[in-house]
């Protein structure tokens, strides 16, 4: 009889990229359920648009570049993306701002550059920038959190909202982010940076009802749901410690200096943290491994520039949260990351020694 | 702070980058005992089992052979033998198909055992007397080579330079499935004990490290039970991950010391030995039992009774597997190693040898390959696991674009293979395979890349040599040229100092403006001269004529004498033909002089003979004759004194190519070159002689003797012209009744001689050259071209006649 010949090992872990895409979306669960809670479903429609779309668009894709198309789908980064950028952007957007951004992120962002493992950038993260950029009203406009909505909301709202721009009852969006007092919410970090360019000091800003929670009520929720689910994504060695903690690590300590020097116009430490899209970015956006520095002092670099662009431009930036642009600039760094951030190699000199 | 080997002493343990931790399912084989092999129907011994050569064979083909008994020589350093693993006949030493992953065919001595285990005489050492030199000969005759997996030869390792700070026993086994060495340890560790201790006599390391992964709590406890009398063998316990049985990283382990790229242990004071060949080193010099058997790890899903049997090398993997219950499944893997780095086998015919330490034959269920290759996600994962702290995944990338710099960079000569970013690449990428091709094609070029380097260098000194070759030609050349030159000017000078000798005796006065006078009496003297040196050539003539009819005469006279007196038939054949030769010379002569009697007078002067002008107009044509004669004989003697001057050196030159010819003698090649030179030679005195009719026939003489001789051309031509002055002798003796004719005869022939000769002497100044061609041509082994260079050689040899022809004429 014949045998099988196969060079060694013959042995392989069965962690294959498939499953490490599917784990990081399921660990997505708990900070979209928290969305879900203090922002309404809305977010579960982009979810269904974006999932759709990526599909589609991987597949048209994968044909015209005459791939094996299932077995790529199976891989499950075009999911993966696609529901990165649907917990990235306002649930109430339009359709067609989902659509379009992952059509971009899959079409251009991965497919054009080669495909999975290919890419310099983040699809998601490259798509949130590029609809931030051309359609800025529509990417801020967060509804505040349901407890502190002035209209009630109805069942079929999002979707009324996301397909027709106004709610079952009328109500345009920006109706709909004014709050109980009658004025128009925004994002916590938004409130604050408009509330510091106006001159308040931050205390005078957290006298506004978001600030109930450290992050912003719902927000710091958010947060700690998504740090959750990273956790479980640490625990299951699908991701590495370093960049996550570098990233959290090096925010906490550019805006806890910053915050020593000025404690009235600098946020605390923890509302950095616990704010915006700080934790997605750390466990979600920054460890995605294809725009992600691979060696291990590389990563740690990676993380802490993250975390500084980050704060930087929270802080001085025009745009209220950073995350997108942040892991941009740091893709692409990578390269130069990489390459100074070789380890040595067992039996060899460290560099520069002699 | 203490010292490292304080620390070491006290139990510290260090950690290495990355590794793995794959199912071990070593629990399928390591508590059950150790089971035997019964015969096999063949035994396969591949002649050459360890790095290194085979030995030269000892045993044929139809011999019965011994237990134990050596069937490849100890010959060389890097020579370990193999061993008939039992008694038997040796069916065949033929190719058999070896344990390599190329699985290609090796020479293996085929022995049908005879069931009779008949050993050879056995003699083991006794340790208090043997030295080191006795100790090391024994490891090597018993064919131990390194049991762990690469097949160092262990006499080499062992017999190493002092200053060894830690002889580290490798008893990891990191490998998942494999159990043999701790199977080993459980039921030998005694055993291996006496191993080390012979280990730490050839090396004296300061302390034994014997490093066993924390899963083998048996073989722990044997080992501690056997070395509790001896202070300095530490057993140390290291944490279950592969590869920490890796030799770097079992150093980096149990003393935190690397080992530099490019090094070895020994370089840092380390020697590593596998558990099992301290075993096999006390089997061989406690009891003398050669390596001829050895513990393997027979295991996998597809067996039903998996375990560790004792088993003879050579045996095949067929009957192992067999004999554990195996029942394959479709496209099943035999893995000999285990399943990290081990290779898969095409067949069951493969022998087992000494560094195979495990068959492994899993289900597909069990093994999971990796088959479904993905593209690189860049997790790095690889990286995390990597031992040598390498970046495997830009590795891959620089693979994949074969670019060697950017390899070398990344050190992709440090990975040791051990498959664990292989395991873990959630890609499937068989990452090892491509480093495995990449270090092939890197070792191809950088072969390529010296045999380019050599070419370059061959082809370079061959040029400088051409180039010299041809400016020594050119110096040469001149220098010749020069040579010829001056010859020629100095005979110019030598005719003008005899025609002033001459003015001087006729009397008349050196001066360069002549009286008309004068000038109309020397020409009317010289036409007289010419008239009677004319008429003496015409008496000549008619002599040579009756002589030459007389010749024949003779040689008729001789033909009729041949009949049965044999002996007498060459002489007189030979006295027939010079006879026959002289008279045609001398004809040939005659002709020549009634054809051009004003050459032959112009020449007279110019011969230095000082009786040319006692000759006055208008003497008698007998008197003419006479001093003619006269003349033509002190010519000769003169000419012959010179002769024997000038051969001298031209026979020096020649002297080497007589000798390389001698020396191709066999190679019929240096010999028709020879001939062709000498037949060249020949023709040229031919030439210089203008005896154009007789030039077939000495030729034809000359060449027969040099085909009788075919050794020394110039000698040969020597002997043509003495032969034929001995010839005329004889002849002027055979023919008593015509004396006078005779005498005639002779003296044309002395004339043709030294014509010959005179043509002969720039000839002669030409051999070397004639010489260094002809040594060129017989170096070379291409018939056409020593074919060409006799024909050069002959087409020089024209040439040079025609020039000399030239010059005489120039000279006249």
């Amino acid at each position: 009889m014949s045998f099988r010949i196969a060079s060694s090992p013959h042995n392989h872990s069965q962690q294959h990229t498939s499953i490490l895409m599917r784990k990081v979306a399921l660990a997505c669960i708990p900070g979209i359920a928290a969305q879900c809670y203090f922002f309404g479903y809305g977010v579960l429609i982009q979810l269904l648009l974006a999932v759709i779309t990526a599909w589609a668009s991987e597949a048209l894709i994968l044909h015209w570049r005459g791939k094996p198309v299932l077995i790529r789908l199976k891989d499950h980064s075009a999911l993966l993306t696609a529901v990165l950028l649907a917990v990235a952007i306002p649930p109430f957007a339009p359709w067609w701002i989902i659509v379009l951004g992952t059509a971009f992120a899959i079409i251009v962002v991965k497919q054009l550059y080669g495909g999975l493992g290919h890419n310099l950038f983040n699809p998601a993260m490259a798509a949130y920038v590029l609809l931030l950029i051309s359609f800025p009203q529509q990417m801020t406009s967060w509804l505040p959190p349901q407890s502190l909505q002035a209209q009630q909301q109805h069942l079929l709202d999002p979707v009324c909202t996301v397909f027709t721009d106004f709610s079952c009852a009328g109500y345009s969006l920006t109706q709909q982010k004014t709050d109980v007092d009658g004025m128009t919410m925004a994002t916590p970090l938004d409130t604050l940076k408009t509330d510091l360019a106006a001159g308040r000091t931050v205390s005078e800003s957290h006298q506004h009802k978001i600030f109930a929670a450290i992050g912003g009520i719902g927000w710091n929720w958010v947060n700690l749901a998504f740090l959750a689910g990273g956790l479980w994504l640490l625990q299951q060695k699908i991701i590495q410690w370093r960049i996550p903690l570098a990233l959290l690590g090096s925010l906490a300590l550019c805006s806890l200096l910053a915050y020593l020097i000025d404690a009235d116009r600098n946020g605390s430490p923890l509302f950095h943290l616990f704010s915006g899209g700080t934790m997605l970015a750390a466990f979600f956006i920054a460890t995605d491994p294809v725009s992600a520095s691979t060696t291990e002092r590389g990563r740690l670099v990676y993380g802490a520039l993250i975390g500084l662009l980050i704060f930087v431009i929270r802080r001085f930036g025009g745009y209220p949260d950073a995350v997108a642009f942040a892991v941009m600039l740091a893709n692409l760094a990578v390269p130069l990351i990489d390459y100074y951030t070789r380890p040595r190699t067992y039996g060899h000199r460290p560099k520069g020694a002699h | 702070m203490p010292s490292l080997f304080q620390q070491i002493k006290a139990g510290k343990l260090w950690d290495f980058h990355g590794g793995i931790h794959p199912p071990a399912r070593k629990e399928y084989t390591s508590q059950k005992p150790i089971g035997r092999l019964s015969l096999p129907e063949r035994l396969y011994v591949p002649l050459r089992q360890h790095i290194g050569v085979a030995g030269a064979l000892l045993v044929q083909k139809g011999q019965r052979v011994l237990k134990g008994q050596p069937l490849t020589a100890a010959d060389s350093a890097m020579a370990v033998p193999v061993h008939a693993p039992t008694s038997g006949l040796v069916l065949a030493i033929e190719p058999h198909i070896a344990p390599h992953p190329s699985a290609l065919p090796e020479p293996c001595v085929v022995i049908e055992p005879d069931g009779l285990e008949e050993w050879r005489p056995r003699h083991g050492l006794n340790l208090l007397e043997a030295d080191r030199s006795i100790l090391l000969k024994r490891i090597q005759q018993a064919g131990i080579a390194g049991m762990g997996g690469a097949g160092f030869p262990t006499h080499l390792k062992s017999g190493g330079s002092a200053g060894i700070d830690y002889l580290i026993i490798n008893a990891v086994e990191c490998e998942p499935y494999i159990s043999a060495d701790d199977v080993l340890m459980q039921e030998y560790a005694t055993t291996i004990v006496k191993g080390i201790d012979i280990l730490c006599q050839l090396l004296s390391p300061a302390a034994v490290l014997i490093g066993i992964e924390d899963d083998k709590t048996e073989a722990i406890a044997a080992m501690q039970a056997a070395c509790s009398q001896r202070d300095h063998y530490l057993v140390r316990v290291v944490p279950a991950k592969y590869p920490s049985g890796g030799e770097k990283q079992l150093i980096q382990l149990l003393t935190s010391k690397e080992v530099p790229a490019g090094r070895r242990p020994l370089d840092i004071g380390i020697v590593m030995q596998n558990v099992g060949t301290a075993f096999a080193i006390a089997q061989a010099v406690l009891e003398d039992i050669p390596l001829i058997s050895r513990i393997v790890t027979v295991t996998g899903e597809t067996l039903s009774q998996p375990q560790n049997m004792h088993a003879l090398i050579g045996t095949p993997v067929g009957a192992l597997l067999d004999a554990c219950g195996f029942a394959p499944e479709p496209e099943q893997r035999v893995i000999m190693g285990g399943p990290m780095m081990g290779f898969t086998l095409p067949s069951l015919s493969v022998p087992l040898v000494k560094t195979s330490n495990c068959i492994l034959a899993p289900t597909q269920q069990e093994l999971p390959a990796a088959n479904n290759e993905m593209d690189c996600i860049r997790c790095g994962a690889c990286a995390e696991a990597c031992p040598a702290t390498l970046l495997p995944q830009q590795l891959l990338w620089y693979s994949k674009a074969k670019d060697q710099d950017k390899l070398k960079e990344y050190n992709l000569s440090d990975c040791i293979e051990c498959g664990a970013c292989a395991y873990v690449c959630p890609s499937e990428i068989p990452l090892v395979h491509y480093y495995r091709v990449a270090k092939a094609e890197i070792r191809e070029q950088t072969r390529d890349e010296l045999k380019a380097e050599q070419a370059k260098a061959r082809f370079e000194a061959r040029n400088e040599r051409l180039e010299k070759e041809k400016q020594e030609r050119a110096a040469r050349n001149q220098a010749l040229a020069a040579q010829r030159q001056q010859m020629v000017n100095a005979q110019q000078q030598q005719q003008e100092i005899a025609a002033a000798a001459q003015r001087v005796a006729s009397g008349q006065p050196a001066q360069q403006n002549l009286s008309k006078e004068d000038i109309i009496a020397e020409r009317e003297r010289k036409k007289a001269e010419a008239r009677a040196y004319q008429a003496a050539k015409a008496e000549q003539l008619n002599n040579e004529q009756s002589a030459a009819a007389a010749a024949e005469d003779l040689t008729t006279e001789n033909r009729n004498k041949q009949g049965p007196d044999a002996t007498n038939k060459d002489a007189a054949v030979g006295d027939a033909r010079a006879a026959a030769v002289a008279a045609a010379i001398a004809r040939a002569k005659a002709k020549k002089s009634a054809a051009e009697p004003d050459n032959q007078v112009a020449a007279e002067p110019g011969t230095g003979s000082d009786k040319a002008p006692d000759t006055t107009p208008g003497a008698e044509a007998g008197d003419a004759r006479a001093s003619a004669v006269a003349a033509a004989i002190a010519r000769a003697k003169a000419k012959k004194a010179a002769l024997g001057a000038d051969q001298q050196p031209a026979a020096e030159p020649v002297q080497p190519q007589t000798a390389t010819a001698a020396e191709l003698a066999e190679d019929p090649r240096a010999t028709a070159v020879a001939a062709a030179i000498a037949r060249a030679k020949a023709k040229k005195a031919a030439l210089g002689a203008d005896q154009q009719k007789a030039a077939a026939s000495l030729t034809t003489e000359t060449q027969s003797q040099v085909e009788n001789t075919a050794q020394n051309p110039a000698a040969v031509l020597t002997d043509g012209v003495v032969n034929n002055e001995v010839q005329a002798a004889k002849l002027s003796t055979a023919t008593p009744e015509d004396k006078e004719q005779a005498k005639k005869a002779a003296l044309s022939a002395a004339i043709a001689r030294a014509k010959a000769r005179q043509q002969n002497l720039p000839a002669a100044a030409t051999t070397p050259e004639a010489a260094e061609n002809n040594n060129a041509a017989a170096s070379t082994l291409d018939p056409k071209k020593a074919a060409i260079a006799a024909a050069i050689a002959r087409a020089k040899a024209k040439q040079q006649a025609a020039t000399d022809n030239t010059n005489s004429e120039d000279e006249a």
